[in-house]
């Protein structure tokens, strides 16, 4: 591991959550969430049927969606303490995100798309080494990201490109949490096992815990750690 | 705030959407222009207006108002209420504190346009604008009794050409059935365009006027009293009443004194005015009308700013997915929301530079064909600080404007859901 993690005291939980629910109004169902305690450095695969909730419980552990009930820890911080502006600025320092498709901005060259976070928060900016740049043009390149893409438009790149230059920007800075929701579905078999590997090796590299979410049963096999979400009540 | 990356961020969007903000930022560009142009044309125009004669210190006529004296002897406006005994410009030459005079005589018309009698002191003594002469573009000022120069739209208007001869009518107005038929003028000169009513105007001596009228006593032609050309140059054709008086002081420091002293004339009733103060006056009453255009292209350049709010507001549709990705990268709302200003305030921005670069390129090729054909000496300045104002004020108008989106999407990405499917 050539990377350090960013204390010396031991890391704590990445995530640790207790009776997490939440409702999107008054009258609608609650969801409840089982209790998740995954250790720093560790990966959870979560799977469920569409409407359990996943994605709502990426919300609401990235800060977007306000919690409601129940104790959320994140990284050692306790996501009730924390206020909108701090979420944020703890999601730039943080967290990578990775969504099921359009991951990039779409007037941004992949380059530019990967050193994003590090534009937004000076920490994560820090933690790059040797510099940004280096490793933006590292991280695609150990992602297969054809250098003659780097400085193009990104509607120049397929769909895989595009997801990989997405797991790119979440691995960046060495976030201590990647959430990623579903990002292989629009991927055949041979690109979605690939991308699974180069992402957990580039976050075991990093020491960065990933919560990947989804309904491809083939896919668990990856993850020693593994969740099954309930469908709805 | 990461004002570096907001700036970049929003650069690069507008790049992005380059065809459609390019329209909006010409839409924004040509009423910028209008509203500049109007601003910049309004100083010109009232500046060409306020000199509309310069250098001369006090015109005088018989005793009425100050504007009308102005409107008659300068516009050729209306009629005077009387004249002005030549035994009384005679002894006004005799003054001591009189540098110089030229007597104007009106009444006659040619076509429409007014017939002046006077003598050589006009060229000589008549400025306009910043102190620029009268100039002929061909011939020579009269000479001869029957002599007439030209101001340049009467030329321009009839196609006429030196040596030609024209016939003038007796009293104003475009069609009078009294023509001086037997007395015809030849062409002798065509002045060159100034800008000024004597564009819009012929000259003959006083002397032409005295023989054209030799038999038309009662203001008709009496049958057998007109006289040929070469009967009228017989006779004595001293003139015998003027309708006003150009003069130049011989001190200007004692103008105010001498305009008195004719205002209070003993043999005659007379009035003097300074023609740069009537001005003004009478700029001051047309002054409506030009503050009224200039709130209407100030409404313009509203209405287009409100236009790129409108379609800023409309592309924020195809812009959730990229909201979604830059609030989940830890992007705050209002971060969101500053790209929305940023652009705005940039096209703005644009807008205005190319404004400015459109109306210095519109001034410079229109400069000489204005002045060739109106006489309108409309010459590149430094903007003056009531139009970088307005120029100023766009992008911060257009700060404004921005707010509307951008407070929308500060409050739409404040509930921002995980995903990038999100409809809110």
């Amino acid at each position: 591991m050539t990377h350090t993690s960013p204390s010396t005291t031991p890391p704590p939980s990445a995530i640790q959550c207790r009776g997490l629910t939440f409702h999107w109004n008054p009258q609608a169902p609650a969801i409840h969430y089982p209790d998740i305690t995954l250790p720093q450095g560790h990966h959870l695969f979560l799977r469920g049927p569409s409407g359990s909730g996943k994605s709502t419980l990426l919300g609401l552990i990235c800060g977007l969606s306000p919690l409601q009930q129940g104790q959320l820890t994140l990284l050692g911080q306790d996501a009730r303490q924390l206020s909108r502006g701090r979420f944020d600025r703890l999601r730039a320092d943080q967290l990578g995100v990775i969504f099921q498709q359009f991951n990039l901005v779409p007037y941004l060259s992949p380059l530019a798309n990967t050193l994003l976070p590090c534009r937004l928060s000076a920490r994560r900016r820090l933690r790059t080494a040797p510099s940004a740049r280096k490793e933006a043009e590292a991280l695609l390149e150990a992602l297969t990201i054809p250098p003659r893409h780097w400085h193009h438009p990104i509607n120049e790149l397929s769909v895989g490109q595009q997801q990989r230059v997405a797991a790119a920007r979440a691995l960046i800075g060495s976030p201590g949490l990647i959430l990623a929701d579903e990002p292989t579905s629009a991927l055949d078999t041979d690109n979605r096992d690939r991308f699974i590997q180069i992402l957990l090796n580039q976050a075991n590299a990093r020491q960065t815990s990933v919560l990947f979410v989804s309904h491809d049963e083939a896919l668990a096999q990856h993850f020693p750690n593994q969740l099954t979400l309930g469908a709805p009540q | 705030m990461n004002l570096r990356l907001a700036l970049s961020l929003a650069l690069a969007s507008i790049w992005h959407r380059r065809g459609i903000l390019a329209l909006v930022t010409l839409t924004l560009t040509l009423s910028i222009v209008l509203l500049l142009g109007v601003q910049y044309l309004r100083t010109e125009v009232r500046q060409s207006f306020t000199s509309t004669i310069s250098g001369t210190d006090l015109i005088v006529g018989a005793r009425g108002g100050q504007l009308n004296l102005l409107l008659y002897s300068v516009f050729h406006l209306g009629n005077a209420t009387n004249n002005i005994h030549w035994s009384t410009y005679e002894k006004l030459r005799q003054m001591d504190s009189v540098d110089w005079l030229v007597p104007l005589s009106l009444g006659d018309s040619y076509r429409g346009y007014r017939v002046v009698g006077t003598d050589s002191g006009f060229l000589k003594h008549y400025r306009h604008g910043n102190d620029r002469p009268l100039q002929l573009v061909s011939g020579d000022w009269f000479d001869d009794v029957f002599d007439v120069v030209l101001g340049a739209n009467v030329a321009r208007e009839f196609h006429h050409q030196l040596g030609e001869e024209l016939v003038l009518a007796h009293g104003g107005g475009a069609t009078s059935f009294l023509r001086h038929d037997q007395t015809p003028f030849r062409v002798s000169g065509i002045l060159a365009p100034t800008g000024t009513p004597v564009d819009r105007a012929v000259y003959v001596s006083l002397e032409g006027l005295e023989a054209i009228h030799a038999g038309w006593e009662s203001g008709v032609p009496r049958p057998g009293r007109t006289l040929s050309k070469d009967q009228a140059r017989q006779l004595n054709l001293a003139p015998q009443a003027i309708t006003a008086v150009l003069l130049g002081a011989e001190r200007k420091v004692l103008t105010f004194r001498l305009q008195r002293q004719l205002n209070e004339y003993e043999d005659e009733p007379l009035t003097a005015i300074l023609p740069g103060i009537a001005l003004s006056e009478l700029w001051r009453i047309m002054g409506q009308f030009e503050r009224a255009l200039l709130a209407i292209t100030g409404f313009v350049v509203i209405t287009s700013l409100v236009g790129l709010a409108a379609v800023l507001l409309t592309l924020q549709v195809h812009r959730q997915q990229e909201i979604a990705i830059l609030r989940a990268t830890g992007a705050s709302p209002i971060l969101i929301a500053l790209l929305y200003v940023i652009e705005c305030t940039a096209l703005a921005t644009l807008a205005s530079l190319l404004a400015v670069l459109v109306g210095v390129a519109l001034i410079a090729a229109a400069g000489p064909w204005l002045v060739d054909h109106y006489g309108l000496h409309l010459q590149l300045r430094p903007l003056d600080s009531s139009e970088w104002l307005m120029l100023a004020g766009v992008p911060l108008a257009a700060a404004l404007v921005g707010l509307i989106p951008a407070v929308r999407a500060w409050w739409n990405s404040r509930r921002q859901h995980f995903g990038t499917t999100s409809t809110e």
